[in-house]
């Protein structure tokens, strides 16, 4: 069974002082998939979405990418692996522009960025493929804008842009659509669909309406382990599932709308 | 190809602000060469030696978002170094003098450096003025630094082994070559590859690991860099004032750097130059007025007026007003 699941867990587990956040979770990321990681609110998505990103270190377990341990690797060091996260609140530079946002992104492969005695005009034949990738996004014209000026919407959307200067393999968004309008959570949900092809991606996500309308497969987090998995319809068939969100209906109703 | 018709204005724009910026250095210049005409050039030179001083603290908390509380030890060390060099080989050459003062910093930032970047914010300050006071104490106690007296009469020599610094104004150009050296390398440091990637850690050091930065390397750099810079600004002014003592190893200097930086406006280049000379001079100043012994209430009074009123500084409050009426 070579590459076919591009993210494995076995057994991760991580304790804060006693209390077990997650708790044995065994997850599969099939290659090409976009998997979900749902759950109520206290079920350990994002403890498990820092644990995949190396952000923190598990108590015990194992993270596989392509069958082969990064259990012990750096955050750094995952990233130019190609698993690439995004943060629940809009990761960017603020004080640079949109454009330098991506291109800062793009010059670590170059190997010049401990160099402090060159120009940073050396940097301006990337700004070709930062600009692309802007347009990908819809974010071209504000190239030359700095980034704190910006809206949410499109912060997020420079920030998906940075991503995938990255080139990912596997991008782990945490919580996309977060604190969205809804019109942003359609121009988002688009985004996703379009940057996903030929990537796998694993998203933490509140929205079930998003996941709905993404996802290839997902997963139910509750109490720090895994209740159920599946496509949507399945997962929201389960009686389990059910169960977990009945105390918590009204807030999904919240965030999705 | 729309790529190069939303660039070109850019570019554009870029070319005319590097034009106007080069007018304003070479215009900095001149004043600088014609300066000592006009001011005394022992304080001019202390002005220099404080603003490159200033400017190797303001690359560290301006561009890489740490605020060091022990800059001293890098000043001191430069000037004691130097300083000893000088008086004890009499052969040795200023320049060589200060290159090793200046080496002898970097070394000590690679370690003071590699100790404190675990740590972040305050944390990172009570590490680099534990240490700092650690050298100072070292300081008291060497046996080459004259302990509570420090070192006298150090010789200023002849540059490159012919030209005799004994005049002031020949001191003062050659302290003013080292300064725009040293504020080339800052300025060059912030707009680099390099630069970039630091801004991006200030900016948001989460994100730039998850771009895969490793981030610890890029601050131990900035580190190792400001402290050469200091040691460089140490090793200057020891040969300028023959004489290197325990005032700059003190942590009264760390705070007085700082009072420079956020003064003139942290994170803007020529903020910590502006704030240098205007520290400089009060205490110039005020040395010779009635006032003497309230110099410190004074610039304590400033800056606590800085803090609550124009928070990014001389400099950094111009350049807004700037922005906002011109652009």
């Amino acid at each position: 069974m070579t590459q076919e699941f591009i993210l494995e867990t076995r057994g991760l587990t991580k304790e804060f002082r006693g209390f077990t956040a997650v708790d044995d979770v065994n997850l599969q990321v099939r290659e090409g998939h976009i998997h979900a990681l749902i759950g109520p609110n206290g079920a350990g998505k994002t403890t498990v979405f820092n644990l995949l990103t190396k952000f923190l270190p598990p108590t015990r377990g194992e993270i596989l990418y392509r069958d082969k341990s990064i259990t012990k690797m750096k955050a750094n060091e995952i990233a130019r692996l190609g698993l690439v996260r995004s943060f629940q609140i809009s990761a960017v530079f603020a004080h640079m522009t949109a454009l330098e946002n991506v291109r800062v992104a793009l010059q670590r492969p170059i190997g010049t960025s401990f160099h402090f005695w060159k120009s940073e005009r050396t940097l301006d034949h990337l700004n070709d493929r930062a600009m692309e990738l802007l347009e990908q996004v819809g974010l071209a014209e504000y190239a030359d804008v700095l980034t704190v000026e910006m809206p949410y919407g499109r912060k997020r959307a420079l920030e998906v842009a940075t991503t995938l200067a990255m080139d990912p393999t596997l991008m782990l968004l945490d919580e996309p659509t977060q604190g969205m309008g809804a019109e942003d959570v359609d121009r988002i949900v688009e985004l996703i669909r379009e940057v996903a092809k030929g990537r796998t991606v694993l998203m933490v996500e509140h929205n079930l309406s998003v996941v709905s309308r993404l996802c290839d497969r997902i997963t139910v987090l509750a109490r720090g382990a895994v209740l159920a998995e599946g496509d949507y319809k399945a997962v929201s068939a389960n009686p389990l599932v059910k169960e977990a969100y009945m105390g918590t209906e009204t807030e999904e109703e919240e965030t999705s709308a | 190809m729309a790529t190069t018709q939303t660039l070109t204005p850019v570019m554009e724009r870029q070319r005319r602000a590097n034009m106007r910026r080069n007018a304003f250095y070479l215009a900095l210049i001149v004043v600088g060469l014609l300066a000592p005409f006009v001011a005394y050039p022992v304080f001019l030179m202390k002005v220099l030696t404080f603003a490159l001083f200033a400017c190797a603290f303001n690359l560290l908390l301006g561009y890489a978002g740490l605020l060091s509380f022990g800059h001293a030890a890098f000043l001191a060390t430069g000037g004691y170094v130097t300083g000893y060099l000088l008086s004890s080989y009499p052969g040795l050459t200023p320049e060589l003098g200060i290159l090793i003062g200046t080496g002898a910093a970097v070394l000590l930032g690679v370690a003071f450096g590699a100790l404190a970047i675990r740590r972040q914010g305050i944390y990172f300050a009570m590490v680099t003025l534990a240490l700092a006071q650690l050298m100072f104490f070292f300081y008291i106690q060497a046996p080459f630094t004259g302990g509570e007296d420090g070192l006298h009469g150090v010789p200023r020599g002849h540059l490159f082994g012919f030209i005799s610094l004994r005049s002031n104004l020949a001191m003062y150009y050659f302290v003013f070559a080292i300064f725009l050296i040293g504020f080339a390398i800052v300025q060059r440091a912030v707009h680099s590859p390099f630069g970039q990637v630091l801004k991006a850690i200030r900016e948001n050091e989460p994100r730039a690991v998850s771009l895969g930065y490793n981030v610890d390397a890029y601050k131990l750099l900035a580190f190792v860099i400001s402290a050469g810079l200091a040691g460089l600004a140490g090793s200057t002014k020891t040969i300028v004032f023959q004489l290197a003592s325990l005032t700059d190893a003190h942590w009264h200097m760390s705070g007085e750097v700082i009072l420079m930086t956020l003064l003139g406006g942290v994170g803007t280049l020529f903020g910590p130059v502006v704030g240098a000379g205007l520290v400089v001079s009060l205490q110039h100043m005020l040395a010779q007025s009635p006032l003497g012994n309230w110099v410190n209430v004074i610039l304590g009074l400033i800056f606590v007026i800085c803090v609550l009123s124009f928070r990014s500084g001389i400099v950094g409050e111009i350049t807004k007003m700037y922005r906002k009426n011109f652009k």
